[in-house]
């Protein structure tokens, strides 16, 4: 196992200070990732998932976050929250890629395809131009553009946003990235579009072995592409769980509620589930769990303490009273 | 919902929208020749990617924009042939609601205030009369007493969309074309504004047409659907008959792109190639001939009729003949 874990995060927390209070966006997630695998990390919008990626990438300070003290992220065993900005750059791009929701602004509009690819390729695997060019042309063929030699010579504004994001995953490629962490990157394409580009994913990820961290609010997404799966709410990671698990056998009431709410086209039910009330402020403290006031199955002691991570026997941990039981439960991470 | 089947409330009749495009003899055939009828109290879906023309649609019938040819016929009257006043006044029966709650309330207003205006606009009862039925109407969305005082920017995505309903609904009307209602808003939130929806159709009798890109939000929805390609209906049927039974070769892709949130394996998907053509030149022929598996030499050059089978179930694709029904000419299964 040793020489497969590619990242280790290890209780990253950040958080944002704000006239209003300090609001921890991430608070304590823990997870590993192992090569070639993808981690599909599920959860509504405000609940941390983005932010989480930025910290991984030391992206978060220029929006204000802070990094607590305690985080740990390590790539192949090297720390990368206390690497010099000049060496993160080196890290950023080559070794961890970032495809984000929207590639139409992920890709300057004033630059040619092309331009941004070589410029790319140059910087981080110091080719020449030339070499640059061949191998730019032979990342856009591999990820399906056709007469790439052309779209080379276009700029974003031509390309459709599925070819966009057909490139940018090209570029994130092109540079053997070890990990990508890809930001919604379907969310703003059309099903049939997010059905080729989930493909291709996949297609580059048997070629190239590159683990994928999946950030999405689609269960769908989730449940095609993902080996592992984290559930985000609030800031915390609620639930931790291979797909198979999560999906047959959720254990966090959030999960449940999440995945009951979901209109799906193979199940049709009268009324939807819907999970009462909103996402609570967290720039207010919270003394228990952060789901406590929306959960149907809370309990006094969910309101008065925050709830351990439970790991249980199949691997999988769950940050709820509920599995607090001592059989169950290997010490929690808190 | 079965008693209202020959309670036509709508009629769309050979509806075209075009738009002129940056040269003159450019044309965007938004909506080109499409027709279907809305039952009272029913929800007929309305999917297809973006560029389709759903939103055209959507607007054309409403009398937003102005249709180039064809008829919208409410209760058996053309709405085109209406005055500005007589439009007006029927604007009271026909509304919107639209994709984005934090663009579609007025950020000064309270939601109260924005609830109320449809009624202010109308004249309709008393001050006292208007105030009373906009709280009571609140309520019902789930805004309590002391919220409805506040303004947009002090609610959540979900409330704003409850609200925009509660406007939408204030003066009875009996058609609503929500576009996009829920695609802003998260799973959990989206779940209680569908189910909201839903009871507020069955206690006012309103017909939705309810235009979406997720196949499944409209397939828990509608009663009917219809599939939109390129300004161009290409298959319209019952829910179930649709999902289960889809006939045009798009339909069939756009159901098997839908990623299921589930462990289990799933049927192969068919990937479709390439992008959606650009309206400003569609492809000749069936407009999806240039994407479609099943294409054949007829595909290119004509234009595939839209026809019913037995069952209702209407389909423009070569693949099918008339009347006959159910049978397949093609490769299709």
């Amino acid at each position: 196992m040793e020489d497969t874990l590619l990242l280790k995060v290890n209780s990253l927390s950040t958080q944002f200070v704000t006239k209003d209070g300090v609001l921890p966006a991430v608070d304590h997630i823990s997870f590993d990732l192992q090569r070639g695998q993808v981690l599909g990390v599920v959860g509504e919008s405000g609940c941390g998932k983005s932010v989480m990626s930025m910290s991984i990438l030391k992206l978060i300070e220029k929006y204000g976050g802070t990094v607590l003290k305690g985080s740990s992220v390590l790539l192949e065993g090297r720390e990368l929250l206390n690497l010099p900005e000049r060496e993160m750059r080196n890290v950023r791009g080559r070794e961890i890629s970032m495809i984000s929701q929207d590639p139409m602004t992920a890709l300057n509009p004033v630059f040619t395809i092309g331009q941004q690819m070589v410029e790319t390729l140059c910087r981080h695997k110091r080719m020449t131009r030339k070499q640059a060019k061949e191998t730019a042309v032979e990342w856009l063929t591999r990820v399906g553009i056709s007469e790439p030699e052309k779209r080379m010579k276009e700029y974003p504004h031509q390309l459709s946003g599925g070819m966009c994001q057909r490139v940018v995953i090209a570029m994130a490629l092109s540079c053997h990235s070890k990990i990508l962490i890809a930001d919604e990157p379907t969310t703003a394409l059309d099903v049939t579009i997010q059905a080729q580009i989930l493909d291709l994913f996949r297609e580059m990820k048997e070629q190239t072995g590159a683990a994928i961290i999946l950030i999405t609010h689609d269960m769908g997404v989730v449940a095609d592409m993902a080996d592992i799966i984290m559930v985000m709410y609030a800031g915390k990671a609620v639930e931790f769980g291979s797909k198979e698990q999560l999906f047959r056998k959720p254990r966090h009431p959030y999960t449940q509620g999440l995945l009951a709410s979901v209109p799906r086209l193979d199940v049709q039910v009268e009324t939807l589930y819907s999970i009462p009330g909103t996402v609570p402020n967290l720039k207010k403290p919270i003394k228990g769990c952060v789901f406590y006031d929306r959960c149907p199955k809370a309990e006094r002691r969910c309101a008065e303490s925050v709830p351990p991570q439970s790991v249980m026997k199949d691997g999988g941990t769950v940050a709820c009273w509920l599995y607090a039981k001592a059989e169950e439960t290997i010490d929690g991470r808190e | 919902m079965g008693e209202n089947e020959n309670n036509v409330l709508l009629e769309v009749k050979h509806l075209k929208t075009y738009y002129s495009g940056r040269k003159k003899s450019e044309i965007v055939r938004a909506v080109d020749d499409v027709s279907f009828i809305i039952h009272a109290g029913e929800t007929l879906g309305l999917v297809g990617e973006s560029g389709c023309g759903k939103s055209s649609l959507g607007r054309t019938i409403l009398r937003l924009q102005p249709a180039v040819g064809g008829e919208v016929l409410y209760r058996g009257e053309d709405i085109q042939k209406l005055s500005e006043k007589e439009m007006r006044s029927l604007r009271q029966k026909m509304q919107l609601v639209f994709q984005n709650p934090y663009a579609s309330l007025n950020p000064r207003m309270t939601v109260l205030e924005s609830v109320r205006a449809p009624l202010d606009a109308f004249h309709i009862g008393t001050r006292e009369e208007r105030y009373e039925r906009s709280r009571e109407i609140l309520k019902y969305v789930g805004l309590e007493s002391h919220q409805i005082n506040r303004y947009p920017h002090e609610f959540s995505g979900g409330q704003r969309q409850r609200v925009v309903i509660a406007r939408a609904m204030i003066t009875q009307p009996d058609f609503i074309v929500c576009d996009e209602p829920v695609s802003a808003l998260d799973v959990s939130v989206r779940a209680q504004v569908l189910n909201l929806m839903q009871n507020m159709q069955r206690e006012r009798k309103v017909a939705y047409l309810f235009i979406s890109h997720d196949l499944s939000v409209v397939k828990h929805i509608s009663d009917r659907i219809a599939v939109m390609y390129l300004g161009k209906i290409v298959e319209l049927a019952s829910r179930d008959e649709l999902y289960e039974h889809p006939m045009h070769p798009y339909t069939e892709a756009l159901l098997s792109a839908i990623p299921i949130p589930d462990a289990d394996e799933r049927p192969k998907r068919i990937i479709l190639q390439g992008d959606m053509p650009s309206p400003l030149k569609p492809p000749g022929g069936c407009r999806f001939h240039t994407r479609c598996r099943y294409a054949m030499d007829c595909c290119k050059t004509q234009e595939p009729k839209f026809i019913y089978d037995k069952q209702g179930h209407g389909v423009a694709c070569h693949l099918y003949k008339g009347e006959s029904g159910d049978e397949r000419i093609g490769g299709k299964d």
